[in-house]
């Protein structure tokens, strides 16, 4: 489980996240939606654990540890993994070599890229002159590997293609253990049960949703997290009137 | 030979443009006489590690030929391959009068002191040619090994890819592991000849205390490619040089590589020069810096004479554990038509890429280390893979002592 309590975060001098409480139940995966701006990311960031997030106040406990002031890479261990909206380029650094360091043992590194179409880009240097939608490929590709608990996406569908958005959803479902299709032997409430991995995706288009369920939605307004319900009903309201009018109601 | 003493006479005392000066009075150079040896699988188990380390396998494993120098001495020259000759200068000298058309021709003797050296007192060095049309597809390895403390090592080395040939070649220098002192003066001519392909990947293990003066030129003919890659990542007190190709024929091509890594205590002061003077040539220098608390000079220079001609240089440094890096790309267009560019680039490792790699699971140390491997690494197109694999050897090895 994830808990974060009154998380408050601040970027130099701005206050970026003010009073967060989110939980995320074992098996659970939510939706982030808000406005451009609104801190999505950073809460992400914040939650990976990068230093330019300082958190001023507050917790997060992960798997009933204390992550709030934890290392990146030991959080990463702890099993949180996180597919990037604008990751940086590595040169020299094979994205092959960086699917295998995500992976703690050995991994069928070409059998997984089959996976997502991604076998021709093995060879190259990660993410250096990959398109928007080769971005999110690769990023999933190494999500895949790291076989996290945590998983955070931040807008994995927004820039791909049609072909390769169904494949992204079904992959992203799997991930999450809600591909029904794989386990058809097995009833609904039984699937629900044994789910373990959980969740957190920012999406502005809902596209994901087409693909997937998820347990509930969360509207992130200036810093604050002001609505959670059922992720399609957030959705719709946004659509219709607004991320602002979305809020007021909410309240 | 004369006419080469009387003008080497003149350059005694010539200072270097480049590079601290060196006292030549303070090295020991009369001869250090070693046995030959029939079987280089019998030289000491030491000797053979200081030699890996360089690219040198005393087993032969995909080689096509050796050559080995230890200190003033040739104790070994063989080729494995018909096509390919792998003799010692001193008597390749003696015995072959083609020779005289080599020797001197493109590194002009009254250069500085360390040329003139070279040829007042030349120990040895090797001349290795490929015959026209062979293809030697194996490498052949050189290694010119000190192990004498305080020797000045003079070497000349020749190297020859006649027409429609194609040769590899792996040069070491090393130094015994109780060697801390010496000089290293090498000339260095390559020939590459109309459409032969020529690959040169020098790796450079020195002491605390060795100085380095190599000097050496190429010219590639018509239709004729040069790969040039050196490797220095071990401490040397003082290194400078500049080596130079002149592109004369028509499609010649020329690519330098370089990786150096700077310790502490350290001044290398390495360029790259390549003249671009006939129809269609092509050039490509590319050096990756690190200084580790080394001093760092990168010089590059293309010379474009041509029009038509096309020639990038690009420089990249990062200083890891303070030090210096002084970048000095240059571009020298002499006609209207000549497309050239350089990049540089002197910097740290980006936080966001250590952070990137450490949301992946590796400790700081790791990731630092991955992205600085990755920074060593460069493509380098036409390389047959046992000199990859040396390269890359060479690269997990320095990547020990920095961290
Ligand atoms: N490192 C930073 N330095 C300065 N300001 C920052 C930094 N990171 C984030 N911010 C600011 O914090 C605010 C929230 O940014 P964030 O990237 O979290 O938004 P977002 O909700 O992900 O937006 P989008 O939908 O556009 O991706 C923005 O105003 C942004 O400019
Ligand atoms: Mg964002």
């Amino acid at each position: 489980m994830l808990q974060i309590e009154d998380l408050q975060v601040k970027v130099g001098d701005k206050e970026i996240l003010k009073h967060i409480d989110l939980e995320i139940h074992q098996g659970e995966t939510h939706i982030l939606f808000g406005p451009n701006g609104s801190g999505k990311t950073s809460l992400l960031m914040t939650i990976i654990g990068y230093p330019q997030y300082k958190v001023t106040g507050g917790k997060m406990v992960f798997k009933g540890e204390d992550i709030t002031h934890m290392p990146i890479d030991e959080r990463a261990q702890l099993g949180i993994g996180v597919s990037y909206q604008r990751p940086p380029t590595i040169n020299g650094v094979k994205t092959k070599q960086m699917v295998q360091i995500c992976a703690k043992e050995e991994v069928d590194v070409e059998a997984l890229a089959a996976k997502v179409n991604f076998s021709e880009f093995l060879e190259r240097d990660i993410n250096a002159g990959f398109s928007g939608g080769e971005i999110k490929r690769s990023e999933l590709l190494q999500l895949m590997a790291q076989d996290a608990d945590l998983l955070l996406f931040d807008e994995p569908e927004s820039g791909v293609d049609l072909e390769n958005i169904s494949l992204i959803g079904n992959m992203i479902s799997e991930l999450l253990q809600r591909d029904f299709k794989l386990n058809r032997e097995k009833s609904l409430k039984k699937l629900h049960e044994e789910r373990t991995k959980m969740g957190l995706i920012i999406t502005h288009t809902g596209f994901i949703l087409d693909y997937m369920t998820a347990d509930r939605g969360q509207l992130l307004y200036d810093g604050e997290l002001t609505c959670a319900s059922n992720p399609r009903e957030i959705f719709t309201c946004i659509s219709e009137v607004g991320y602002e009018e979305c809020v007021r109601c909410a309240v | 030979m004369r006419g080469l003493d009387e003008k080497a006479l003149q350059a005694k005392e010539k200072k270097a443009g480049l590079g601290q000066d060196i006292d030549l009075s303070a090295y020991e150079s009369k001869p250090i006489l070693h046995d030959y040896v029939e079987d280089i699988g019998t030289l000491s188990e030491a000797d053979k590690r200081r030699m890996i380390l360089a690219g040198v396998d005393a087993t032969e494993t995909d080689r096509s030929g050796t050559y080995i120098q230890k200190d003033t001495t040739a104790i070994h020259a063989h080729s494995k391959q018909e096509g390919l000759e792998v003799m010692p200068i001193k008597k390749a000298l003696e015995k072959h009068d083609w020779l005289k058309d080599y020797y001197w021709k493109l590194v002009g003797v009254d250069t500085d002191k360390y040329t003139a050296t070279a040829q007042l007192d030349l120990h040895d060095g090797y001349v290795i040619r490929a015959l026209p049309g062979s293809k030697v597809i194996y490498p052949v390895q050189a290694c010119l090994y000190l192990e004498k403390e305080g020797l000045s090592q003079n070497v000349h080395n020749i190297i020859i890819a006649e027409e429609d040939s194609e040769l590899h070649i792996i040069t070491g220098c090393a130094t015994a592991e109780h060697l801390r002192r010496g000089l290293h003066v090498g000339i260095s001519e390559f020939f590459v000849k109309k459409n032969a392909k020529l690959s040169f990947t020098m790796i450079h293990n020195w002491a605390e205390e060795m100085m380095v003066r190599p000097r050496s030129v190429g010219r590639v003919e018509e239709g004729g490619l040069f790969l040039n890659n050196y490797i220095c990542m071990k401490p040397v007190k003082s290194l400078q040089m500049y080596p130079t190709t002149h592109l004369v024929g028509k499609g010649a091509v020329a690519r330098f590589y370089s990786l150096l890594v700077g310790s502490p205590g350290c001044e290398m002061d390495v360029g790259g020069r390549i003249i671009l003077k006939a129809a269609d040539t092509r050039a490509e220098i590319v050096a990756r810096t690190i200084s580790n608390g080394g001093n760092i000079i990168a010089r590059g220079d293309l010379v474009g004479e041509v029009p038509g001609i096309k020639a990038h240089l690009e420089c990249r440094g990062l200083i890891l554990n303070g030090g210096t890096i002084h970048a000095i790309p240059e571009l020298n267009g002499k006609v209207a038509g000549v497309e050239m560019s350089h990049e540089a680039a002197v910097g740290k490792i980006a936080q966001e890429e250590i952070l990137y790699l450490m949301s992946r699971g590796l400790s700081e140390d790791d990731a630092t280390a991955t992205i600085v491997r990755g920074f060593l690494s460069v493509d380098i197109p036409g390389l047959p893979p046992q000199l990859k694999a040396e390269i890359d050897r060479a690269v997990a090895e320095s990547d020990k002592d920095m961290m």
